[in-house]
């Protein structure tokens, strides 16, 4: 499971209290990223610690650009990031031993068949040659592409080529695995498949997944915490983790015979509540349990035809940061 | 071999040193270069020269075929034959140049697969290092190598004097052979990263040197100046390795000026290369 999972910080001015167990994935310490004029990643601060981290915002959000500049392709212009304990500027060549990396866009040799292309990259990483060879085996193994593992990049289809990608960055043994966009173009059955992958990838507990997608289905199907980013900035951070089970306190019914007796005796225990038509919104206060509201209604013949825990979702989340 | 492993597993064995990264590039270029059997059959072209050179050094120590030449004077082995030898396979390392050297930095390029290489402990310089390293050692083989050898198996026909009084050449050879090695790699990777298409970059190289060539010509009868042979890749090179080979000609420039023309390329070359080969290009 997660460890606690918390940003230090959101935009330099929301304080948190963190309670490390262990270095952060991801820490930003006042990150900006400049192009020429334009201000792409302003005043990051963070500390992300948990299995798997979701990056979320809308295109041009700057998700892509933080990736990037995780991975030492654009310098800062100020500020500091950590990854896994590296300094991105001073430790780049560590950071870069310890990731694994799928980008969005199709980067895959064409000429090449996907075996020695995964081998290759393998090599680039420092496997020796055997070793290479035996673990690009494998990684086209792990994501289902065995059969198709002689032929040329050229020719698989965008699923594949998504597949062959994340074979590519699994294949040296990373701590940490970026993926960038990884269901982009795919349909919903190779998206259902890329999904379980992750998600068998992050359960297997030996590495640490960092997902950068616009999707929020994505996301919330394999991540534990999320960084949502809007305009350079970062507008909401959620531990899904905690929010799911904060949200068990959260009841919906929809009751019949109910009357104010009912919703009073409901109060009696500390819960709050509220009453719309035949249903009855209500959060459950610390000690009570859902029997108790079934041992209530019993007593008072009230009979409970529905029971929802209502929580927000993460597009309830996000809808809410990119309004403020 | 493990293939039947579905899981992620971790790799925890050994690793190879950094500094021997860009050979993995090596070898998977050049093996992706033989694959052609066009390119194969140049390659091999490239040593029919050399053989044939091997063959006179043989017949200018024959007792008897000298003679049969008027006194052996055709077969004299001395700087101008080195210097013909250099300019013959300085020709075929061109033209291999021209159907190699575009096919190893563009296909990265055109596939945008330069994230996949940078994301790793694998430096822009070990990259370009990696690609120019298939050239460097390609074209060495059919130039300084062989001279070298023609020029050792020289020495052991012709004695001790004949080698004290001409070891210079074997530094001609090696010089000359370099500063031509390092143009037209740097030329050809640099032409490729800029256009990222094999064939266009195969094109404009050849541009390059007839073109430059045919408007240094222009130039200097329009403006009856020499400086447009500053242009003329072909002539600095020829004005370096005159100079080196102690070859009696007149030039138009001096071998110090067009030593430092050609740097001056390789160096222009260099940061194209720098500034193209990156994983993702800023655009401001």
């Amino acid at each position: 499971m997660s460890t606690a999972t918390q940003p230090a910080a959101v935009d330099g001015t929301t304080e948190q209290a963190v309670t490390a167990s262990q270095t952060p994935v991801i820490e930003l310490q006042g990150l900006s990223v400049r192009f020429g004029s334009r201000e792409i990643l302003k005043n990051l601060v963070c500390s992300l610690r948990g299995r798997a981290i979701g990056l979320l915002g809308p295109n041009g959000a700057g998700k892509s650009t933080l990736i990037n500049t995780l991975l030492g392709f654009y310098k800062p212009c100020s500020g500091s990031a950590r990854v896994l304990g590296y300094d991105i500027r001073t430790d780049t060549r560590k950071v870069r031993s310890l990731v694994g990396y799928m980008p969005e866009n199709d980067a895959l040799i064409s000429k090449m068949s996907a075996v020695s292309f995964v081998q290759m990259m393998a090599e680039l990483s420092g496997l020796p040659p055997a070793a290479a060879l035996e673990r690009a085996h494998e990684a086209l193994f792990c994501v289902g592409l065995a059969e198709a593992r002689y032929r040329e990049l050229g020719t698989y289809s965008l699923g594949m080529k998504q597949l062959a990608k994340l074979a590519q960055a699994i294949a040296h043994g990373p701590k940490l695995l970026i993926l960038d966009e990884p269901t982009n173009g795919l349909d919903p059955s190779a998206r259902q498949r890329m999904i379980r992958m992750i998600r068998d990838i992050r359960d297997s507990k030996q590495l640490q997944i960092v997902l950068c997608s616009h999707l929020l289905r994505d996301v919330e199907d394999t991540c534990e915490e999320v960084l949502i980013l809007n305009r350079g900035r970062i507008a909401h951070y959620s531990n899904l983790e905690e929010e799911r089970k904060a949200n068990k306190r959260f009841l919906e019914l929809e009751t019949y015979g109910a009357n104010g007796d009912f919703t009073e005796a409901i109060e009696k225990l500390g819960c709050e509540c509220a009453v719309t038509a035949n249903r009855l919104k209500m959060i459950l206060a610390d000690g009570v349990e859902v029997r108790d509201i079934y041992r209530i209604a019993a007593e008072r013949d009230v009979r409970i035809r529905r029971l929802n825990f209502r929580r927000d979702t993460l597009e309830d989340i996000f809808l809410k940061a990119m309004e403020s | 071999m493990a293939v039947y492993r579905r899981t992620y597993t971790s790799y925890k064995g050994a690793l190879t040193p950094a500094w021997s990264r860009f050979l993995v590039l090596f070898r998977y270029s050049r093996r992706s270069l033989f694959r052609s059997k066009l390119q194969t059959a140049l390659f091999v072209l490239c040593f029919f020269y050399p053989l044939a050179c091997l063959l006179i050094i043989y017949l200018s120590h024959s007792v008897i075929l000298p003679e049969s030449f008027g006194g052996g004077s055709f077969l004299k082995i001395d700087n101008d034959f080195f210097f013909y030898f250099m300019t013959v396979q300085g020709v075929l390392a061109f033209v291999l140049t021209a159907f190699t050297g575009p096919g190893l930095i563009s296909p990265d390029l055109a596939n945008g697969a330069l994230p996949l290489y940078f994301c790793r402990p694998f430096s822009r310089a070990e990259y370009v290092v990696g690609k120019a390293s298939v050239l460097a050692i390609l074209l060495s083989q059919i130039t300084w190598v062989p001279g070298l050898i023609l020029f050792a198996v020289q020495a052991s026909q012709a004695g001790a004097a004949w080698t004290w009084s001409h070891l210079w050449i074997a530094g001609s050879l090696l010089l000359s052979s370099w500063i031509w090695i390092a143009m037209l790699s740097l030329l050809a990777m640099a032409l490729s990263a800029w256009v990222r298409w094999r064939i266009v970059a195969g094109a404009l190289l050849l541009a390059v040197l007839f073109f430059g060539a045919g408007f240094a010509q222009a130039i200097n009868a329009v403006m009856r100046t020499q400086s447009g042979h500053f242009l003329n890749l072909f002539y600095l090179v020829s004005t370096v390795w005159t100079s080196l080979f102690r070859i009696d000609s007149e030039r138009a420039i001096s071998s110090g000026a067009a030593w430092i023309a050609l740097l001056a390329y390789c160096g222009a070359c260099l940061a194209l290369l720098v500034r193209k080969v990156q994983a993702y290009e800023v655009i401001d």
